[in-house]
């Protein structure tokens, strides 16, 4: 596998613990209990610092996926390791703090009755109290421009601003890698930009599920396709875009008039 | 519907009783009701002295009394059985107007309507000076059962967005041309509501693996914000169950 690794230089610098990949899935299958094999063998490593998109079809398994870097989904075979971590039983509370998954659909994810309160779940949860507790919400919140809504009601709020306050959530346990499904789905243009220079900004490790090629391209030098359960291509994301028997191959289709060639990639 | 649904009852303003902790409202109001109740009806002037306690706290909640009568509006249903009581009710007979009245029923519907409108009254006053959230955080401070505490959380939450749901599905069958217009539409309207259902549902597996995802573990984390509330708060706290314990003891001694 040829991963562009354009980001993880500028990380270096401020990283200690090297050693460790921020994921790292090996050999990783999985069949549903009704027998509906979902992935067969996939393999797939993220350094630190750096933004990889996973691109396929519907019904590829990114999903199935991504539930198992969390622990919600348990390995058929293979193993997921987050910083060194296994995410195993035992280790759970931990995996779950170091991958904040931000979730599609907003309301799935925001489900207390206030932004604050939403924001100091995860937090609370891993034990966190008092006045640390506040500083950490408000932390999260001031990131994603966020922190003079902490006392509205989610539902108050614009759909783009529900996104970014489900970033805070998870950001507010100080996450390894940062897992967004579908990011810019529902999004206004403008929204959209907002949160991708939110993305930009954050200086996280990010993977990012989407259907949205050109957001794949502005924000993620590397990509990664899934399809029918394995990985198919790794590598450039603009290269990988400007493959049309590849992307023909597994349903992936660009916007009318968009030629990732065209573009020039923003350095990230 | 929408936005201000969870808010209809509640009537922002700086005063002293919406300053108060939820929870120590919550035991004040609980009690006051209890003290209500065990008043014995003959005691006629008691009532009269809770409403004048109860218009003493509103004046100082700064709720316009038009928000509070309006909200009472309630209580209707049961004002109505109230009023049945007296002609329905055995016993002793009077002659009012012309009309056969029951002694007891009399006494019955006074009995109702005295202690049922100073409850109602009392738990609007309460709903409009304390916001829902800080409702539920003050039961759950008062050690209500943590699953009944999420519970209650979940659905305030997602009334919202589930009636939102609703008014979609409502303008999806509009926009097809279906309008419910008796039984024979019935059939439709019950397949709306068994799907929204699912929905539902769904969305509540979906919540609650955000939930695991964040490390939910089954119990939630205690609440934010200020904690135990002072003393002196209590204590304006139980001036309204106070004065009204008085009243109470004083209604059965004299």
């Amino acid at each position: 596998m040829d991963s562009v690794t354009s980001t993880d230089t500028d990380t270096t610098a401020t990283e200690t613990s090297e050693a460790a990949p921020s994921l790292e899935v090996r050999g990783l299958a999985y069949a549903y209990p009704d027998g509906h094999q979902a992935l067969f063998g996939v393999d797939l490593t993220v350094p630190r610092g750096q933004r990889v998109a996973l691109l396929g079809p519907n019904g590829a398994g990114k999903t199935t996926l991504v539930l198992h870097l969390n622990g919600i989904l348990t390995p058929g075979a293979g193993a997921v390791t987050v910083a060194g971590l296994r995410a195993e039983r035992p280790n759970l509370a931990e995996i779950r703090r170091r991958v904040g998954i931000v979730f599609q659909d907003p309301d799935d994810q925001l489900f207390m009755p206030t932004v604050r309160e939403d924001v100091a779940f995860g937090p609370a949860a891993a034990g966190l109290r008092g006045a640390e507790l506040e500083a950490r919400v408000h932390e999260a919140l001031e990131r994603v421009g966020m922190a003079e809504h902490a006392d509205r009601a989610p539902h108050h709020l614009s759909f783009g601003q529900r996104r970014r306050v489900a970033v805070a959530t998870v950001l507010a346990g100080r996450p390894e890698i940062l897992v967004l499904d579908e990011p810019s789905s529902n999004l206004d243009p403008a929204a959209r930009r907002e949160l991708a220079d939110l993305i930009r900004s954050l200086d996280l490790t990010v993977l990012m599920v989407t259907h949205d090629l050109p957001y794949a391209l502005e924000l993620c030098p590397r990509s990664v396709v899934l399809s029918d359960g394995v990985l198919v291509a790794d590598g450039n994301t603009q290269e990988l875009l400007s493959d049309a028997e590849l992307m023909r191959a597994h349903r992936l289709e660009l916007p009318f008039g968009f030629d990732p060639r065209s573009v020039t990639v923003p350095v990230a | 519907m929408g936005a201000g649904h969870a808010h209809k009852l509640y009537k922002h303003a700086n005063s002293p009783v919406h300053a108060l902790p939820a929870h120590c409202k919550l035991a004040a109001v609980f009690c006051f009701v209890v003290l209500i109740v065990a008043t014995p009806r003959e005691a006629v002037w008691a009532f009269g002295a809770y409403a004048v306690l109860l218009a003493a706290v509103a004046a100082a909640s700064r709720v316009p009394p038009r928000h509070l009568l309006t909200r009472m509006a309630i209580e209707v249903p049961f004002v109505a059985f109230a009023v049945l009581l007296p002609f329905v009710a055995e016993g002793e007979r009077i002659t009012v107007w012309g009309l056969s009245l029951s002694e007891s029923g009399l006494w019955g519907a006074w009995n109702v309507l005295a202690k049922g409108t100073l409850g109602v009254a009392a738990s609007v006053l309460l709903a409009s000076t304390t916001g829902l959230n800080e409702l539920l955080l003050g039961l759950a401070r008062l050690r209500m059962p943590s699953l009944l505490c999420q519970i209650a959380t979940f659905m305030v939450r997602y009334a919202d967005v589930i009636s939102d749901e609703m008014r979609r599905m409502r303008t999806a069958r509009l926009s097809r041309g279906f309008e419910a217009r008796g039984p024979r539409h019935w059939g439709v309207l019950a397949k709306s509501a068994g799907s929204l259902f699912i929905r539902s549902y769904e969305r509540g597996e979906r919540v609650h693996l955000a939930m695991l995802s964040r490390g939910y573990t089954g119990t939630m984390p205690p609440a934010l914000g200020d904690g135990p509330a002072a003393r002196t708060q209590w204590a304006r706290s139980a001036a309204l169950p106070l004065a009204a314990l008085a009243i109470c003891l004083l209604g059965w001694t004299l």
